[in-house]
């Protein structure tokens, strides 16, 4: 079967240091497959390349398929390619409502349109209204993003990515910096992610990792270091050596 | 939820409304419109004024599209203005002297010129911005300057003269029909820009200012978006100036100043960026205040706008402004009781 996502021999290098080690991965449809690695591993710059953000030094990108290796950014999200980012990424100054209706009417075809009020089309206002209700955003909807509890901010960073209907969607720490009594429902809202969409989380917490992910990659100095389903990678000593030990110094 | 919940195809209409009042007009934006005729009627010695805050007040609404809804800075946008005035000038005097065609042909040649000059604008960053779009004016000052056989040079473009509007409405010495025409054109535009910010498109330019990389992670196409707005607000500010040209029936190298750059940037930093009325309230004020204190001081005048400016700024105006629509926004959630608002009770999953 054609994965969702893979890389061929993925290569990234900043001058002399090699971010990106000849990377080859895939992401299986409807994976729930976790990128793990100590800090400074390369994960960042592996997103950054399977979205278009940086251009590669060497290698391929495929998504369903069909090479995506130069493919604008956008394009890419047009061809079902999402992600989250670390640190929100939101437009502080409007609704979540507007963001949304943003990321619908563009998916739509409709961001081209500048005569009507966004959400005129019946069709946007019903997505909209699914995906808020999703990640239970709906009491939210008309407050300025800014002034959101971090929770639903984390929240309404999957679920502009997830307006894009993504077939592939890259979480990346979706987590990260959830106080405690928030962290559940976000738990609960990326363990109900369809399963039509194959996901790909790039974490630091464990504890998620193990009970989100059916496969786990490891990262280490650019290149893959091991994979393998969580029971093997999680027994794997050499993971622990690297991964666990580099965490426990800091 | 299924399909035929009632509580479901309730949020969704409320959502639906939410949305769509974004697109309603409210109390406040009637009146100013309402005033701004009334004042066709019953300031009549003072249309020559109004017809030139008329056309400011549309220079700064095509500034504010790419300043305040898309983040791209400009020193030279009268190089555009300048534009629309002399094809509006030059097309009155050598082809046809009607002013709806010569509104056009400003329009699409100064479109053209935002279209060409864009890539330029948006190569860089903030700082390249402000450069190559000062450069760009700059350089056209100088080739209108040059160019006198074709546009009089310092002298100015003499000799032109217009036809009735549809034919019917005779320009006046005391610019009436100037202002009246200003007006027309100033509000349809402006009804235009106005669907336009609130449009999908127009959402876009602000999510590309607020966070470009976030816009591109939802698939907007950065590059074509801005290349888009920045042509739309080149043809309203040939629009502006062709207005500029028909009504006073002279063009001179004034019109791709610096200063023109400069003082619609200044009435966009009076009325506010990012809101449309912005610079028309702006346009109003800065015009006023000129002329006030050009009465008052005629060779110190600018010294006075320049403090004005560093008060404002140092000032806030934004947390001023900020601070009244705060008040406006709550007396009329009061007086509405809320009533149209998004349920703010959770709505919760069945």
């Amino acid at each position: 079967m054609t994965p969702a996502l893979e890389t061929m021999r993925l290569q990234k290098r900043f001058g002399g240091l090699t971010a990106t080690d000849d990377v080859s991965f895939r992401l299986e449809k409807g994976a729930r497959h976790a990128l793990i690695g100590p800090n400074g591993a390369g994960k960042t710059t592996f997103i950054n390349l399977l979205t278009g953000v940086l251009p590669p030094t060497a290698g391929r990108i495929l998504l369903e398929g069909v090479d995506v290796t130069r493919l604008r950014p956008e394009l890419r999200v047009r061809r079902g390619l999402a992600r989250t980012f670390q640190i929100n990424q939101l437009f502080p100054a409007v609704t979540p409502l507007e963001t949304l209706g943003l990321a619908v009417s563009e998916r739509m075809g409709g961001g081209r349109d500048w005569w009507r009020v966004v959400g005129s089309r019946r069709e946007i206002v019903d997505e909209i209204v699914e995906v808020a209700r999703r990640f239970r955003l709906l009491d939210v909807l008309d407050e300025r993003t800014a002034n959101l509890a971090y929770g639903k901010q984390r929240l309404l960073e999957i679920a502009v990515a997830f307006a894009c209907r993504p077939r592939v969607l890259l979480l990346d720490e979706p987590a990260a910096g959830v106080p405690e009594a928030e962290r559940h429902e976000l738990l609960d809202t990326v363990a109900a992610l369809p399963r039509d969409v194959s996901v790909l989380l790039i974490e630091h917490d464990m504890d998620l990792v193990f009970s989100f992910a059916d496969r786990i990659s490891v990262l280490v100095n650019g290149a893959l270091f091991t994979e393998g389903t969580v029971q093997e990678v999680s027994s794997d000593p050499r993971v622990r050596a690297v991964y666990l030990g580099e965490s426990v110094n800091g | 939820m299924g399909k035929g919940d009632p509580m479901a195809s309730h949020t969704v209409d409320t959502i639906a409304a939410a949305l769509h009042r974004k697109g309603r007009w409210n109390v406040g934006e009637i009146l100013f419109w309402v005033a701004a005729v009334a004042s066709l009627f019953l300031l009549p010695e003072r249309h020559l004024i109004l017809n030139e805050i008329a056309i400011i007040g549309l220079f700064a609404v095509s500034l504010d599209l790419i300043l305040g809804y898309a983040g791209i800075v400009s020193l030279g946008h009268a190089a555009f203005f300048g534009m629309g005035a002399y094809v509006a000038g030059l097309i009155a005097k050598h082809v046809v002297g009607d002013p709806l065609v010569g509104l056009l042909a400003a329009a699409a040649a100064a479109a053209l010129l935002g279209f060409l000059t864009s890539f330029l604008v948006l190569r860089g960053a903030d700082l390249t911005r402000l450069m190559v779009t000062l450069g760009i004016a700059l350089v056209l000052g100088e080739i209108a300057n040059q160019a006198s056989w074709l546009t009089g040079g310092a002298d100015g473009l003499q000799g032109v003269s217009m036809t009735p509007i549809l034919g019917l409405f005779e320009f006046d010495i005391f610019g009436t029909t100037a202002y009246a025409y200003s007006l027309a054109v100033l509000f349809i535009l402006f009804v235009m820009a106005r669907r336009l910010v609130v449009s999908p498109f127009g959402l876009s330019l602000r999510a590309i200012r607020d966070n470009g990389l976030r816009a591109r992670a939802i698939g907007v196409p950065v590059h074509r978006r801005l290349i888009a707005i920045y042509t739309v607000a080149a043809a309203y500010a040939g629009i502006a100036g062709a207005l500029l040209a028909q009504t006073t029936q002279f063009v001179s190298l004034d019109v791709l100043a610096f200063h023109r750059s400069a003082d619609v940037l200044l009435v966009l930093v009076i009325g506010g960026v990012g809101y449309l009325y912005g610079g028309l309230v702006g346009a109003v004020v800065f015009k006023i205040l000129q002329d006030i204190l050009s009465g008052l001081t005629p060779q110190y005048w600018q010294f006075w706008i320049g403090l004005v400016l560093v008060i404002l700024v140092l000032a806030g105006r934004e947390r001023l402004t900020d601070r009244v629509r705060g008040l406006w926004v709550r007396s009329a959630i009061r007086r509405r009781g809320g009533a149209d608002a998004v349920p703010t009770a959770p709505v919760r999953e069945a």
